[in-house]
């Protein structure tokens, strides 16, 4: 009896101390994003295998857009988060405010294609500081439960007469300054050179004139699909991922419509002065390659930032037969409008639209 | 008494309260108060006394009984509209407003011009000699000061009925027996109806008229403050007004107006009998200290003497306290007057104590 | 006769002021020593960040300090007449410098901030300026010819103050120009100004409101027996412990268009099935919502003060003749005025800082000043003018403070 107890005191001691020892092998990094299911499909395809692989621990924090607690944290000194989730405009006026460190893309893993990451990565998916994931799109929905010959184009969003009811916009210039001239006719690709003119910033504010007295303003990602489903709006700009939770999670009947969408990307940026920056570096780089910017795509409708991903892109985890191809913002078949959205135009010219934008709001 | 009934300016008539439905505040009061007088609401508190003054003041309802002004019903009538002064407990001055302001105030309400206001409201504070305070607020005067703008705003409207609810409780002693003064005096010279509410018996003594003693929600005896005190009706009234030796037994006889109580010590005494009725009652004897007398050469002879052990003596300037054991009872008190040839009793001491019989009561057991 | 006229003295010959001083010195220290420990706390976390980060709205060396060859070459010009090749030269090594050092973005955006488009000019500039050769003004309008704009270089000049009021000025619509002159913002630029006096306005009314719906209820509360007063507490406190962003929910899902409140109003007829009142995502939505958010904050200081009113007063009013209305309006209602004052300054000033309500409820007439300050705290990073409109908020709130002070007293407040 006494010799069983000590036998098994030692093996305790023993597993103990192997256990300490792996600890001080592998670490941990602290991830932010934006939370939801958005954060879900990321611990899914990126979180999970990489702990899997390596032995490393994510810690998921979640934010709500904006850098000014990373501006904090860096300003105080103290950096509490390693790498974090950010619109490519955060990504900009971080690296210019020198607080994400920079990235060279030359240094990612070449695609499962064997092409090199600079050619693998679609356009526009590195900065100075950061590296995408993925692609999503501010496109309008309506219910169609509701509205059953719903709107076809941009067009109709700003055609109250033809489809009326309240119509749900993101409470920013970006995307709907875009939108509004797309509606007002102009091609996709002229509409950053439009905007760029006082004219055309007129002309844009003149089209969102025509709808300003029946718009609900959104803020959060969460709140589009709400409105829609609380029946507050007849139509509603919002982020394609969130309304393909609601109706493929949540069994909505809210359609798209990819006419002029905006599309835009999401990319990882790690912090400069983080505490475990190489760790996070390792991180970014393995949660970017082909298969798990493919993995991803099965749990959320943006599309993977990497070309090579998309042969990989099966059905929704939840739902065999939904194939996730069509519900890409870049599927060949939503592409024929959209409108990339131009971070430079935005770098440049942000605080003065949104100036406007605000005196517009409140006059 | 018709008649006094008849000239009743105050009448409550069968009179009940009850807060809770269970529980009756005031028992089937009757009471009236003539014009002109000074009557005292006296009792330990909770005894129905300021509850009365409330239902007459109209801030309480009768839950049966009627209550009469000056023989008009006035259950209906809301309290602003019955033209009764009214000096509270703390004064209840207006803190935000002049002592000016406080006293126009009835006036304003009643539509005075402003002239009339002004001269009522400095007659008013002449009468209170308090002229020279207009413009004071009342945080800025003392207690007896604000006493008598309480005084002179319950009077400025010239109401027949003032009704005072323990308006001198927080004075200090000097100050309220001069105020006691005071107040009786403005009274008796304005010819007003006075129901005072006090649970000080001196005041209640000092000042009124008639006194009516309450407990447990029944007048036990209502009376001018002589007689009350002199000739209580039930040991409560005796116990309540002054000080006061009581001593128990049982009644041998009555015969011709005078009773034979033989006390449980077993001795007997002479005793005037109040509400006992035959031999055989159990009853409370009550001697007032200062008619107890143990000097031999002032006891009228044939009085029945009890001996008695001096326990302590207490020297309080104008008179002595002594205490005594007497027929068992360790608290029987005796009090003399400082005079030149009085004896200081030593305690240890055995004396014998004797009094008139018509000054020892045998009341209610 | 100097000894009557001198200094009184102690027995022992010391000033009697000074023998004071040293007995009460001990209890003082204690008294200090206390109160150390809080002191140092509020300093630490409170006054010390606040005072730093009010400091951002009127200092801003970002410019000066990096691009400090620049700053001085720019130092006697007169922001009028033509840039100087002096300049030129010393903007090329600076670019190249802030280029080499990765701080090219930082003067950039700095920069953008005065004027729109700069900053990708600065950028693609810096990028090449290691290769310009002299001399540099021709190179650099080569590279792009907005460096011949004259706006450009009065930027630059603007950008270069380290203590600036620009900031103050842009939080009221205002705009300095190069030579120092301030002038107003274009029109369709205006907010501010607009946004500080709506700030106000709801908050004047929430205030009303509260104060409408919160008397009475303190009333009832200061005059009910104990028990029943603590359990109206109870539900008047109740909303403290849900979350402000749950509360604020449930107001949409109250008022939204196919809300509870809408659809009643169907139901009474007094609203039709396709036109429904607009209750919430404009300024009735905040104020509604806001009221309900801060009553607590009247009700309480009133409750505070009403209990300490002795129903005697009121008696006594109606002793002397006066109606209901009368005793309650000339005895009762100025009593409860210190409470009136407290909470209506605790729900104004409350009310001006607040934020979360309305942007969630508030769509766009029912925007406050907070909102554009939390914008240009998260979005933006402008914390140069986020601090400048909160320093202008601080100095109007402190003014209110004097102001109810000259009018009603501070002592005049009770919050407890």
């Amino acid at each position: 009896m006494k010799k069983t107890t000590l036998l098994l005191a030692s093996t305790a001691l023993v597993m103990g101390a192997s256990g300490a020892f792996a600890g001080s092998h592998t670490g941990s990094i602290t991830a932010v994003s934006w939370g939801g299911a958005y954060t879900v499909s990321q611990i899914e395809a990126y979180h999970k295998p990489w702990t899997a692989a390596t032995g490393n621990k994510v810690v998921s924090e979640d934010y709500s857009g904006g850098i000014a607690e990373v501006k904090a944290q860096v300003e105080a000194g103290n950096v509490t988060w390693d790498i974090i989730d950010v619109e490519k405009s955060d990504a900009v006026r971080g690296c210019d405010e020198g607080l994400f460190m920079e990235i060279d893309p030359t240094s990612l893993p070449n695609g499962a294609d064997g092409s090199s990451a600079v050619d693998d990565f679609i356009p526009g998916s590195f900065t100075d500081c950061a590296v995408a994931n993925i692609v999503w799109s501010t496109i309008f929905a309506y219910d169609s439960s509701v509205t059953p010959n719903g709107p076809a184009s941009i067009a109709d969003f700003f055609n109250p007469a033809a489809f009326p009811g309240k119509r749900g916009l993101r409470k920013s210039p970006k995307a709907n300054l875009e939108m509004a001239l797309a509606a007002d006719g102009v091609a996709s690709a002229d509409i950053y050179d439009v905007l760029a003119t006082d004219e055309g910033v007129d002309r844009a504010f003149a089209k969102l004139d025509t709808i300003k007295d029946i718009v609900v303003w959104w803020e959060a990602g969460a709140q589009p699909p709400q409105l829609l489903a609380d029946g507050e709006v007849a139509m509603t700009t919002a982020y394609n991922g969130r309304i393909f939770n609601a109706v493929a999670g949540e069994g909505k009947s809210f359609e798209i419509v990819w006419d002029a969408q905006v599309l835009d990307v999401d990319m990882w940026a790690i912090i400069k002065g983080a505490p475990n920056a190489d760790l996070a570096m390792e991180f970014l780089k393995f949660s970017t390659e082909t298969e798990q910017l493919a993995a991803q795509a099965s749990y959320i409708a943006y599309g993977p930032a990497r070309k090579s991903s998309a042969p990989f892109v099966t059905t929704y985890h939840s739902n065999a037969d939904l194939d996730m191809g069509p519900q890409m913002p870049t599927a060949e078949a939503n592409l024929a409008t959209a409108i990339p959205n131009d971070f430079e135009f935005w770098a440049d010219n942000a605080d003065e639209l949104n100036e406007r934008f605000n005196a517009w709001l409140i006059n | 008494m018709a008649e006094a009934q008849a000239k009743a300016f105050v009448e409550f008539q069968r009179v009940q309260k009850s807060y809770d439905g269970e529980v009756l505040v005031v028992k089937d009061l009757n009471l009236s108060v003539a014009r002109g007088e000074f009557l005292t609401m006296l009792g330990p508190s909770g005894s129905g006394k300021t509850t009365c003054l409330m239902m007459l003041a109209g801030f309480e309802t009768a839950t049966h009984g009627e209550i009469l002004l000056d023989g008009k019903p006035i259950n209906n009538i809301p309290p602003h509209k019955r033209g009764i002064g009214m000096v509270f407990q703390n004064y209840a001055l207006f803190p935000h407003m002049t002592v000016g302001e406080n006293l126009s105030f009835p006036l304003e309400v009643r539509k005075f011009n402003k002239i009339d206001r002004e001269a009522k409201v400095k007659r008013a504070l002449d009468m209170v000699e308090m002229g020279d305070f207009l413009s004071r607020r009342p945080s800025q005067l003392s207690g007896g000061q604000q006493q008598r703008i309480a005084l002179a705003r319950a009077l400025v409207f010239e109401p027949e009925l003032v009704l005072m609810d323990e308006p001198l409780g927080a004075l200090d002693k000097q100050l309220r027996e001069k105020m006691q003064f005071e107040i009786t005096d403005l009274a008796h010279k304005l010819g007003i109806t006075v129901v005072y509410v006090t649970h000080d018996q001196t005041e209640a003594l000092t000042m009124s008229d008639r006194v009516a003693v309450f407990n447990d929600g029944v007048i036990q005896q209502i009376a001018a403050p002589d007689t009350l005190y002199e000739s209580p009706d039930n040991s409560f009234v005796a116990q309540f007004i002054g000080e006061n030796n009581t001593l128990e037994g049982m009644v041998k006889e009555i015969k011709n107006g005078v009773a034979l109580v033989q006390l449980d010590s077993g001795d007997l005494i002479n005793c005037k009998p109040i509400n006992v009725t035959k031999p055989g009652e159990r009853t409370r004897v009550s001697i007032r200290p200062e008619r107890v007398e143990y000097n031999k050469d002032r006891l009228k002879k044939g009085v029945h003497t009890l001996k008695a052990e001096v326990l302590e003596f207490i020297y309080m300037g104008d008179i002595f306290r002594t205490r005594l054991r007497v027929a068992g009872n360790d608290e029987f008190i005796i009090k003399t007057r400082n005079a030149p040839d009085q004896i200081r009793l030593q305690p240890g001491t055995e004396i014998e104590i004797g009094w008139m019989p018509e000054d020892c009561r045998a009341l209610d057991a | 006769m100097t000894d009557a006229t001198g200094p009184l003295l102690a027995v022992d010959g010391t000033p009697l002021k000074r023998k004071l001083a040293q007995s009460l010195f001990r209890s003082r220290a204690r008294a200090f020593g206390l109160a150390l420990p809080l002191l140092a706390f509020i300093i630490v976390v409170f006054v010390y960040p606040i005072l730093d980060f009010l400091g951002r709205s009127v200092y801003d060396a970002r410019f000066a300090t990096l691009m400090p060859m620049t700053t001085e070459a720019m130092a006697d010009w007169d922001g009028t007449s033509q840039p100087t090749e002096a300049m030129a030269d010393a903007l090329v090594l600076d670019l190249v410098v802030s280029k080499k050092e990765k701080t090219i973005g930082k003067v950039a955006t700095r920069v953008n901030r005065e004027l729109s488009g700069t900053r990708s000019l600065f950028t693609k500039t810096a990028r090449s300026a290691a290769k310009f050769e002299s001399p540099f003004m021709a190179a650099l309008i080569e590279k792009d010819k907005d460096w011949a704009d004259l706006e450009t270089w009065q930027a630059m000049k603007t950008a270069s103050r380290v203590f600036t009021p620009a900031y103050v000025a842009a939080a009221l619509d205002r705009k300095m120009l190069a030579d120092g002159s301030i002038v107003q913002q274009s029109e369709e630029r205006r907010i501010h100004v607009k946004l500080f006096w709506r700030t106000m306005e709801i908050s004047f009314l929430v205030t009303v409101f509260c104060l409408i719906l919160g008397y009475p209820i303190a009333y009832l509360m200061a005059s009910l027996p104990m028990r029943t007063s603590n359990l109206l507490l109870i539900l008047v406190l109740l909303p403290f412990w849900t979350s402000l962003l749950v509360r604020t929910t449930a107001w949409i899902a109250m008022l939204q268009a196919q809300g509870v409140m809408n659809d009643l109003f169907v139901v009474f007829g007094l609203a039709t099935e396709d036109d429904r009142f607009s209750l919430i995502y404009n300024k009735t939505g905040t104020l509604i919502a806001m009221t309900h958010i801060l009553l607590p904050f009247m009700i309480l200081p009133l409750f505070s003060v009403m209990k300490t009113i002795s129903p005697t007063y009121v008696r006594a009013a109606k002793s002397m003749g006066a109606t209901d209305w009368t005793s309650f309006w000339r005895v009762y209602f100025p009593q409860s005025v210190p409470g009136i004052g407290a909470g209506a300054l605790l729900c104004f000033i409350l009310a001006l800082g607040y934020y979360i309500t309305p942007a969630l409820v508030g769509g766009q007439d029912g925007q406050m000043i907070s909102n554009i300050i939390d914008f240009h705290m998260r979005k933006s990073l402008n914390w140069n003018l986020a601090a400048a409109m909160g320093l202008i908020m601080l100095v109007f709130v402190l003014f209110l403070f004097w102001l109810y002070d000259r009018i009603v007293g501070i002592d005049n407040m009770k919050l407890g």
